[in-house]
């Protein structure tokens, strides 16, 4: 019953909701998921991002004190195609006259980095709380506040994070490559990487 | 003198039936390729799963003892052998020439298992070098994923049956034995995008023959 009573508790509606009221200014969207596992995350802005981190871990509520994973994803710029229906104007061989129309549009869903943390609170035995930040964009603007400060096992997926993905961490205290060597330029887990072929490395 | 000459099938029978009789003949080169492929001491070196393989071949089930390759040395120094035994990352792979380089001549090569070969099933991998024979030499490959010990030993008795083949003489010495030769290779750097450079064209792609001329 009492982890049925802590998952109900750390829905992330509820969460939101807490987070806004305790901590003014800050802007949380909730992401769904659709399946079945049903852990919804929590978006997070920069501005607030370290702020809420350390309301999560020091609530006595929630003290989520295990950060147990913190991942890159990188999202490619997407079109969105959806079908309205337009009411327009059409010539018909009688005059004018008002018609339902079919028209798709076309949205660019701009590309972004973004980092998930995975939290459980190993003294509340509750969990996972899924954070997310995201970057601006995925060619200049990559950078998110670090969360380093408040997890500290965030520290070397972070850096595996900006080496892999090239997301910056603002505040991580030692953002170094951690994988690839210093002097590699290129962020291999990025969807457009393309890997030396074989011709350019010798068949 | 040539008309008394005797045929090496005759020189052979005649040894067999010297021995029959109590008397023990041999040549330098049979005795110096007989010292070389019966001591054969490898690197203490693993690289992924495949070490696991080797490990297992020095062990009391498939004994590498029988073959006299059983002292694995901890140092370049002492080692004849270097099994490269598993994936070789491209951060991996100056280190591992950089141990070759270090190992005195003669020395030889064994590229255990696909990743060594060829990069095996992470060849498109970013960070996979495509086969350790793009920068050092390699005497025997196996191939497998990861080889059986049985595989291991196969490639070993090659070893030896070619160390045994070699003359001290002649175009077809071994490497160790032409002044010009060398016995150490070009430590790949890390580059922006990879190693550089990405292979060595005087050991890539093997060849039968030894790629190095002799000097006169």
């Amino acid at each position: 019953m009492s982890t049925a009573a802590a998952f109900v508790y750390l829905s992330a509606e509820a969460l939101r909701a807490a987070l806004e009221s305790a901590i003014p200014g800050c802007q949380v969207t909730v992401v769904p998921n659709g399946s079945p596992s049903a852990q919804h995350s929590l978006v997070l802005d920069h501005a607030h991002a370290v702020e809420v981190a350390l309301y999560l871990r020091d609530h006595a509520d929630y003290r989520l004190d295990y950060c147990s994973d913190v991942a890159g994803v990188d999202w490619l710029d997407a079109e969105r195609k959806e079908t309205v229906k337009v009411t327009k104007t059409v010539e018909t061989p009688e005059g004018p006259a008002e018609q339902q129309v079919d028209e798709t549009r076309t949205t660019l869903i701009p590309g972004y980095l973004e980092a998930v943390y995975h939290l459980y609170s190993v003294e509340k035995k509750h969990g996972p709380v899924v954070l997310r930040l995201r970057t601006t964009d995925r060619a200049a603007n990559t950078r998110v506040p670090s969360l380093t400060p408040i997890w500290r096992s965030a520290e070397f997926q972070e850096r595996e994070a900006f080496d892999l993905y090239g997301i910056v961490f603002d505040g991580h205290p030692d953002l170094r490559r951690i994988l690839m060597w210093d002097n590699f330029t290129d962020h291999p887990m990025r969807k457009d990487y393309v890997p030396p072929s074989e011709e350019e490395e010798g068949a | 003198m040539d008309d008394h000459a005797l045929a090496p099938q005759q020189l052979k029978d005649l040894k067999v039936e010297l021995s029959k009789n109590g008397v023990f003949t041999t040549t330098l080169e049979e005795l110096y390729n007989w010292g070389r492929r019966s001591s054969v001491w490898p690197l203490t070196f693993g690289l992924a799963c495949c070490a696991i393989e080797m490990i297992a071949t020095t062990m009391a089930r498939y004994d590498l003892a029988r073959f006299g390759a059983e002292v694995f040395r901890p140092s370049p120094r002492q080692a004849d052998l270097i099994i490269v035994s598993g994936t070789v990352t491209k951060k991996m792979a100056p280190q591992v020439v950089r141990l070759y380089n270090q190992m005195p001549e003669p020395k030889y090569v064994i590229a255990m298992g696909a990743c060594a070969i060829s990069g095996g099933p992470f060849r498109d991998g970013y960070n996979v070098l495509k086969g350790i024979d793009r920068y050092i030499p390699v005497d025997v490959h196996i191939p497998g994923c990861p080889p059986r010990p049985e595989a291991l030993i196969h490639a070993f008795m090659t070893l030896q049956k070619k160390i045994d083949a070699q003359s001290l003489r002649g175009s077809d010495r071994p490497r160790h034995l032409q002044s010009g030769a060398p016995s150490e290779f070009p430590v790949p750097a890390f580059g922006e995008h990879g190693l550089e450079p990405t292979l060595n064209a005087d050991v890539f792609p093997p060849q039968a023959e030894s790629p190095f001329k002799v000097l006169p």
